[in-house]
């Protein structure tokens, strides 16, 4: 190690010197600080490889991101808003190896820091997603998912593969995944964290898909690393439960809502029991019989004891009202999310004390109306009824009737695919009358004290994690452009990309391109299948098409894109009877990924793919 | 104090097809609100007054204090500050109780995986916006005994309901009425008539055979269970320490419920060897099915019914849509009634449960039931079905001022409702739903009017849309 030392120094010097240069030479800081890091990066790896051991390059590996990159940043003349204090019109503020070092009006800039003219600029706290599945790469083919637990698969309603085991009962643990943890899921290639930081969202709450129990979440800075253990902050952050999805990803017990209810209850209950039963087997464990192992139980009964955050989704004031009754009852700490008709209850949240994370992905027309508790079939040819219509109008104004009731307030992304639109989604419930300064503080200090990293994070003060957005103007101003972003101190300078138009209405226009044909492959106990569909979308968003399979052929009676996701509707006639199947799932360009869906909630997977696609494939091979 | 006289609008009287049509369409886009009324005692006089328990009172009043029936009879004066609706021309009876409802609940009405779904609970998916609480209300029904679907064996947990329209989901809940499960029995349970789609297992059992071997093995199953936690309880009392409780099961607590006689049995069921099954399986484990439902075949053994003490509560004339629909007849209620069997009228169906005042009348015809037994199967005889005749079912001093007001003898096709009352309050008024529906296009065009023009404005799509207001309603008697 001795020998490596001067190396070490050659190397620093030569980084410095190279630095140097570039600031010298380019008088400002726009080129993008990264880039210039990994070609010093290539000359200290070549350097540090042709001349020693592989030993130094473990030096390096491990620290790599800092070791070679600026530590020391300022911003200054730069108006500054910490959310947990007054802003600050003319300051600077000081970051040093991740963390903030100093905020004020005139604070030390020590010598070495790369120092950012401000002028013009307004410095946020990192903004934080308190609930999304960035991170977690492209949505899994739902048989991908079925294996979760240990009866991930079918009942006799709704078998979808012939060789997966059937979910009979809570004991199967029906999609039930408690030990997973998001943080284990990361996954680099997942673009859309990129895009997410370069709207100024540095955190987020990351959620595991798939399931009534998916796992546990994780609160991740959307950095980058060489691993993704670094971008985790926090883990276990907090345990969703999702009695209402899930549904795409496993089928048999329990395939109804209130089947969902009580199987939540009855793994809570269980989970307490195990932990009951475990305590006293340990103390005594002669004359008494051996409690079974449980995972389920174990994950469930350590995250009590461990007071997580339990999150609970619940959208119509009918659902926020019977979460607000059930979930107490299951002995954990928890947190309320969705909750877009909570502007018509919110004396009952302020009441029961609980947090909420809105999800501020706003119902739409033409989108299934989601809403009204009983809204009848949305999506139908039939004109939305009056209480859709309200919903669709009001549900932006939820978070500033919570925020005005008392309630503690958090926003999720909730399967918006634009990041951008999330603030302008957000700007809605500004017009509807929520303070700008309290939608901020929702986004950074407010999401992480419901995270419980509020220690940490959310706010711009000494010691704390250096995520910072760096803004020409007001946060959410739609014309204001993030022109710096800083996560665990490392700076990003968004691409500037041209403007994305916000999304149309639901209808096809929203969003990936799914016009045009396809060839489906599932498999069913009679084995594979195949059957070519043909989606086309009119100039007003409808969709029209056909699919045919060995069933037969059906025609598209109504569709949507939104974002990656589709749902599509067809009608076939099966034993005589005209039949309404659901095909819904996600695009990922020239791929598909969804299930087939019966009245009766029986589900079959399938891919898909573009005929040309596959085409040029086999010709490539 | 507001004093309303309904007219009796000829008119729609002589259009009564239109009007029960317009029923329907008014209900579509009413939003929820608390019921009217504006003070705690309300009069209802010159009005003819059908007790159904104790006779027809012609040219009556009724008084309503705190919700109760406080006064019955000829010359019943209005208190000051009372609320006085004119009855003159109208009828006036307890409100309909639909003992077979599947109305008000949310994602999915059969919790149909399993063959035993006793863990699932209809009181955990109230819901209380359904719009057909309020079409239900305005055919003059005022509880209802929410049921689970018939796809299992053993279903789920059942609840009764007052329809409260515009009241929360706990609001709803019958006070003190005794929950219930379902239990279904034949062609719908053995699934001969759901379609198997690719990648779907025939789920057991196939036979009703397997039926009663399931309702067998679930109730020896809670035998077994409920013995566990006696022999703890009993350990745990004699003063043994660090005993390991037994796991707590929500699918076997119903169940022991159903054994210890504080949880109703409501069995759906056609053909007559499997009631006499059921009746059997009871026996064997000592608990009592408290309704047969539907009980097409009930008129083949219903004296076994009587003797088992159970309830049946049927249809008026649907009969053949199924093999075992095959034998019905339209004397079944009558027929039944008169070997002692309490007998109810349900609708199993939303748009049935509007009209059960003349599911009601067709017993007249077809069995010569008098005008009060008729009315008794969707009144009284619902309401003991339910266990809750001591509160509702007939117009009587004390009991809950549940009341529906016809415009003509309900037993007539040509009664249309002019207002139903649940403790005393007006929960559905026709005259103001008219009156209201103009307000309600008039905001929901400028509702849609302002959605068009923010233009396309649905920024941030939504995902998937999979909406509450999406799932699919599974609608089974």
């Amino acid at each position: 190690l001795t020998l490596l030392k001067p190396l070490v120094s050659i190397a620093r010097l030569l980084a410095r010197k190279y630095r140097g240069l570039k600031l010298e030479a380019a008088k400002q800081f726009v080129k993008e600080p990264v880039m210039r890091a990994r070609g010093v990066r290539r000359i200290l790896s070549a350097l540090v490889l042709s001349a020693c051991a592989l030993g130094v390059w473990s030096i390096y590996s491990t620290d790599r991101a800092r070791a070679d990159e600026p530590s020391y940043f300022a911003i200054k003349n730069a108006r500054i808003v910490p959310v947990s204090g007054a802003p600050i019109p003319n300051g600077t503020i000081v970051i040093s190896h991740g963390l903030i070092k100093a905020v004020g009006a005139n604070p030390t800039i020590p010598p070495e820091a790369r120092v950012i003219d401000g002028t013009g600029l307004t410095v946020y706290p990192g903004l934080i997603d308190a609930g999304t599945d960035v991170g977690l790469g492209a949505a899994a083919a739902p048989a991908a998912a079925g294996g979760g637990g240990r009866g991930g698969g079918g009942g006799g309603r709704g078998a979808t593969t012939a060789n997966v085991p059937l979910s009979r009962g809570p004991e199967d643990r029906p999609a039930t995944t408690p030990w997973e943890s998001a943080a284990d899921q990361l996954m680099s290639s997942d673009a859309r964290m990129a895009t997410w930081r370069n709207s100024g969202f540095t955190t987020a709450l990351v959620i595991p898909r798939n399931g009534i129990f998916p796992g546990q979440a994780a609160v991740v800075n959307f950095g980058e690393a060489e691993h993704t253990d670094e971008l985790v902050v926090k883990t276990p952050a907090a345990l969703p439960i999702n009695p209402q999805g899930g549904r795409g990803e496993y089928t048999g017990f329990p395939s109804a809502l209130m089947g969902q209810i009580s199987y939540v209850r009855q793994v809570f209950i269980d989970a307490q029991w195990y932990a009951q039963a475990q305590q006293i087997y340990e103390a005594h464990p002669q004359g008494n019989k051996r409690p079974a192992y449980d995972h389920t139980n174990a994950a469930i009964s350590h995250a009590l004891a461990n007071k997580e955050l339990v999150v609970y989704p619940a959208q119509t004031d009918v659902q926020i009202l019977r979460a607000l009754k059930m979930v107490p009852t299951l002995g954990a700490r928890w947190a309320l999310s969705g909750a877009q008709q909570g502007y018509e209850v919110s004396d009952a949240i302020k009441a029961a004390n609980v947090p909420v994370i809105i999800n501020v992905n706003w119902p739409v027309a033409g989108t299934g109306g989601g809403g009204g508790g009983g809204g009848r079939g949305g999506g139908g040819d039939l004109p939305d009824p009056l209480r859709t219509l309200r919903f669709r109008d009001r549900a932006p104004s939820t978070p500033a009737v919570l925020a005005k009731a008392g309630v503690k307030i958090a926003f999720m992304s909730g399967g918006i695919a634009n990041p951008k639109d999330i603030l302008r989604n957000i700007s809605k419930s500004i017009s509807a009358g929520l303070p700008a300064d309290v939608a901020l503080r929702a986004l950074t200090l407010g999401a992480a004290e419901i995270l419980g990293v509020s220690d940490r994070l959310g706010s711009l003060d000494v010691g704390k994690i250096a995520n910072l957005v760096v803004t020409d103007g007001d946060i959410f101003a739609d014309a204001t452009k993030v022109k710096w972003v800083f996560v665990d101190g490392r700076p990003f300078i968004p691409p500037p990309v041209p403007d994305v138009p916000p999304a149309g209405r639901g209808g096809g226009a929203g969003g990936a391109d799914i016009s045009g044909a396809w060839n489906l492959s599932f498999t069913t106990d009679q084995g594979a299948m195949q059957a070519s569909a043909n989606f086309q979308i009119g100039a007003d968003g409808s969709m029209s098409g056909t699919v045919s399979s060995p069933y037969g052929t059906a025609q598209v009676t109504r569709g949507s894109v939104n974002g990656n996701q589709f749902r599509i509707t067809i009608s076939m006639q099966l034993n005589g009877q005209p039949t309404d199947i659901i095909l819904s799932g996600t695009i990922n360009g020239n791929q598909l990924t969804g299930s087939f869906e019966t009245p009766d909630g029986n589900l079959t997977p399938f891919t898909g793919t573009r005929p040309r696609a596959s085409a040029e494939e086999e010709v490539r091979q | 104090m507001k004093s309303t006289s309904p007219k009796i609008n000829r008119k729609l009287v002589l259009a009564i097809s239109v009007g029960l049509m317009a029923v329907g369409a008014i209900a579509i886009s009413s939003w929820p609100s608390e019921a009217q009324g504006t003070s705690d005692v309300t009069l209802i006089k010159n009005a003819t007054i059908l007790t159904v328990t104790k006779g027809t009172i012609l040219h009556g009043s009724l008084l309503i204090r705190n919700g109760k029936i406080a006064e019955v009879g000829t010359s019943v004066a209005a208190p000051a500050g009372a609320t006085v609706i004119d009855g003159t021309g109208m009828f006036v009876m307890p409100g309909i109780i639909d003992c077979h409802s599947h109305i008000a609940v949310e994602g999915g009405v059969n919790e149909g995986s399993v063959s035993d779904s006793s863990i699932a609970n209809i009181l955990d998916v109230l819901n209380p916006e359904d719009i057909d609480i309020y079409r239900d209300l305005a055919g003059g029904v005022t509880t209802a005994n929410v049921l689970h679907g018939s796809a299992n064996a053993i279903g789920g947990q059942t609840i009764v309901i007052k329809l409260r329209w515009g009241q929360p989901a706990d609001k709803l809940v019958f006070e003190g009425a005794l929950p219930g499960i379902k239990f279904a029995l034949g062609e719908n349970p053995k699934r001969a008539n759901s379609t198997v789609l690719p990648g779907q297992v025939r789920r057991y059992p196939a036979t009703r055979m397997g039926v009663e071997d399931v309702i067998r093995q679930s109730f020896t199953e809670a035998v077994e269970y409920k013995k566990k936690w006696d022999d703890y309880n009993h350990r745990k009392s004699a003063g043994e320490a660090n005993l390991i409780p037994p796991r707590r099961d929500l699918r076997l607590d119903p169940l022991v419920e159903v054994l210890e006689g504080k949880r109703y049995v409501h069995s759906h069921c056609y053909v007559a060897d499997e009631i006499l099954m059921l009746i059997r399986v009871a026996n064997e484990f000592g608990f009592k099915v408290r309704t047969f439902q539907h009980v097409l075949e009930g008129y083949k053994v219903a004296k076994e019914m009587a003797a088992h003490g159970a309830g049946a509560s049927t249809f008026s004339d649907w009969w053949s849509y199924k093999l075992e629909a095959y034998d019905a007849i339209p004397y079944n209620a009558a027929l039944m009634t008169q070997k002692g069997v309490i007998v109810s009228i349900n609708s199993d169906d939303a748009e049935e449960a509007q009209h059960l005042n003349q599911e009601a009348a067709k017993t007249m015809k077809y069995g010569g039931l008098s005008h009060d037994d008729a009315l008794k199967l969707v009144t009284i005889n619902p309401a003991k079905q339910l266990g809750i005749d001591n509160r509702v079912g007939s117009i009587e001093v004390g009991k809950d001022a549940d009341l529906v007001i016809y415009n003509h003898d309900p037993l007539s096709v040509y009664a249309v409702v002019q207002k139903s009352i649940i403790d005393g309050k007006v929960y559905f008024d026709r005259d103001t739903d008219i009156k209201n529906r103009a307000e309600i296009a008039k905001e929901k065009q400028a509702l849609l009017e302002k959605e068009r023009q923010a233009g396309g404005a649905g920024r941030g799509g939504r995902n998937g849309g999979r909406g509450p207001g999406n799932l699919i309603q599974d609608r089974e008697e």
